[in-house]
């Protein structure tokens, strides 16, 4: 048996918010499902399990927030299944969770290093935790056991969540969906969602601007094949099959990174931590104000027509507010790109942990000289900031050399 | 009168992808992306909607007909006439 805890979703995150129960008690789970759907300041984030196994219980009730660390549910693991289920749990924080127990906040500012790293070295807990209902003391909650999932939009499932509304008091009526206005309904007034999104950016650039020691270069690359190469491939696809110029960068950055591995990972407790994976974090402004960095899971190994699926997908979930645990916690570079109605380059301000980010400025026809003779080109600027405590300007500058390499040779994207 | 149907899809479409704006509130022949705030993720989903919803090709090459509402409107009039 294992606790299945609220887990850490970015080093900005001390609580979230168990909206949605996607499992029931006695289902079968395995490892990558999604079992719960978690609101955070960033939106609400799909939670995967980490084991195969059965689903216990629940040990917190929807509409809860709880910090960061807390058991959700118990997980009988798939190699114990055959074992007497009144056999003694062990303790509930097991060698793989994120965090140890949650320890009430005496320090309130927001510096600690995000709570990362599988913790052999993390100290045992001593004793139980007084808040943390666990198993024994639920027999109370669960008067209700199979009750009907409610079909319930993500808006609503947000408004809830912020308003503190019982989604349990709401009858599931006829299969008609549970609107936003409904929600609105019961809980009387708006509330200020923005001003969440606001605080978990400024929470994350203000350590940003606090801890790293920013570097920034810039490098013009000329876009023209890429463009050419993006026109000759859509001109005979279907619109589901086109690509983007951005499936090209991202592509291009994270075979760059294998060129200049140190722009690639995190920095956590006073050390550089290199990724093997590139999970390129994709900024993506959202349409309500503010913007999120999920990241593309395995960005190096996805060819371009898996990256637009992907970059497709995963702008969807984001407008409609929906995102996954490993998205928002396991980047690691980002990339931000002003589009083709912009200008002409940015400065970005690196997401910690990770240590670095490359913007892509508009794209526009400029003159540029070629040879002896000055053409019209289509050029873009390319930006670096990354961090003085992992890498220098040397190697920033290879790097950004590498991306417009690749971005030069799209065909062998 | 083939106008009003296409031109209700249209706006159907285009309020999926940027719903916080009303079509009634923008200059129809005015640069579509600025007038609904939406980029060429957004304008591809755009696109591929219409072209199932209408059975048409959408060729990139014709996106330069499609830069305003008004001219994507008479776009797919065109093309569905």
């Amino acid at each position: 048996m294992s606790a299945f805890l609220m887990p850490s979703l970015g080093a900005d995150m001390e609580a979230g918010t168990l909206v949605e129960q996607l499992m029931s008690p006695g289902d079968s789970v395995t490892r990558g499902d999604v079992i719960a759907a978690v609101e955070t300041q960033k939106g609400v984030i799909e939670i995967e399990v980490f084991e195969d196994g059965v689903l216990e219980d629940w040990l917190v009730d929807p509409g809860t927030k709880v910090p960061v660390g807390t058991p959700l549910a118990m997980i009988r693991s798939a190699s114990h299944s055959g074992a007497d289920p009144d056999a003694p749990e062990p303790e509930a924080p097991q060698p793989h969770d994120p965090k140890p127990a949650p320890m009430p906040r005496e320090d309130p500012a927001p510096h600690d290093p995000a709570p990362q790293g599988p913790g052999p070295e993390v100290p045992a807990p001593k004793g139980p935790f007084p808040e943390i209902p666990m198993p024994e003391d639920r027999a109370r909650t669960e008067a209700q056991p199979n009750r009907p999932r409610q079909r319930i939009s993500p808006a609503a499932r947000r408004l809830a969540a912020q308003t503190g509304v019982d989604l349990n008091r709401l009858t599931p009526g006829a299969g008609k969906p549970i609107t936003r206005s409904d929600i609105a309904a019961m809980a009387g007034d708006q509330p200020e969602a923005q001003s969440d999104m606001r605080a978990a950016i400024a929470a994350a650039m203000s350590r940003s601007k606090r801890e790293i020691p920013h570097y920034y270069l810039s490098h013009s690359v000329d876009l023209t094949r890429a463009e050419a190469f993006i026109s000759a491939e859509n001109a005979t696809r279907a619109p589901d099959d086109r690509l983007l110029l951005g499936a090209l960068y991202l592509k291009a950055l994270a075979c760059a990174v294998k060129k200049v591995p140190e722009m690639n990972g995190t920095f956590e407790e006073g050390e550089f931590h290199q990724s093997k994976a590139v999970h390129v974090g994709l900024a993506i402004a959202l349409r309500s104000g503010g913007l999120v960095a999920p990241a593309l899971i395995d960005t190096d190994r996805q060819n371009l027509d898996d990256l637009m699926r992907s970059m497709r997908d995963l702008i969807a979930r984001v407008r409609a507010g929906r995102y996954r645990a490993r998205e928002l916690s396991e980047g690691t570079i980002t990339l931000t790109s002003l589009g083709e109605r912009g200008v002409d380059q940015l400065y970005g301000v690196i997401y910690p942990p990770q240590v670095a980010i490359v913007g892509i400025g508009t794209p526009a026809l400029r003159a540029w000289v070629e040879g002896t003779i000055v053409v019209p080109r289509l050029t873009a600027t390319l930006t670096l900031a990354a961090d003085h405590r992992v890498s220098d300007g040397r190697r920033g500058a290879l790097f950004l050399s590498a991306i417009a390499k690749h971005l030069q040779a799209p065909e062998t994207l | 009168m083939t106008k009003t149907p296409i031109d209700a899809a249209l706006a159907e479409e285009l309020h999926r992808i940027a719903p916080d704006i009303e079509v009634a509130d923008i200059d129809r022949t005015q640069d579509l992306r600025e007038e609904f705030d939406i980029d060429s993720m957004d304008f591809l989903t755009l696109v591929t909607a219409l072209g199932k919803r209408f059975d048409l090709d959408m060729p990139e090459a014709d996106y330069p007909k499609m830069q305003s509402y008004d001219a994507l409107l008479s776009y797919l009039c065109g093309k569905t006439a």
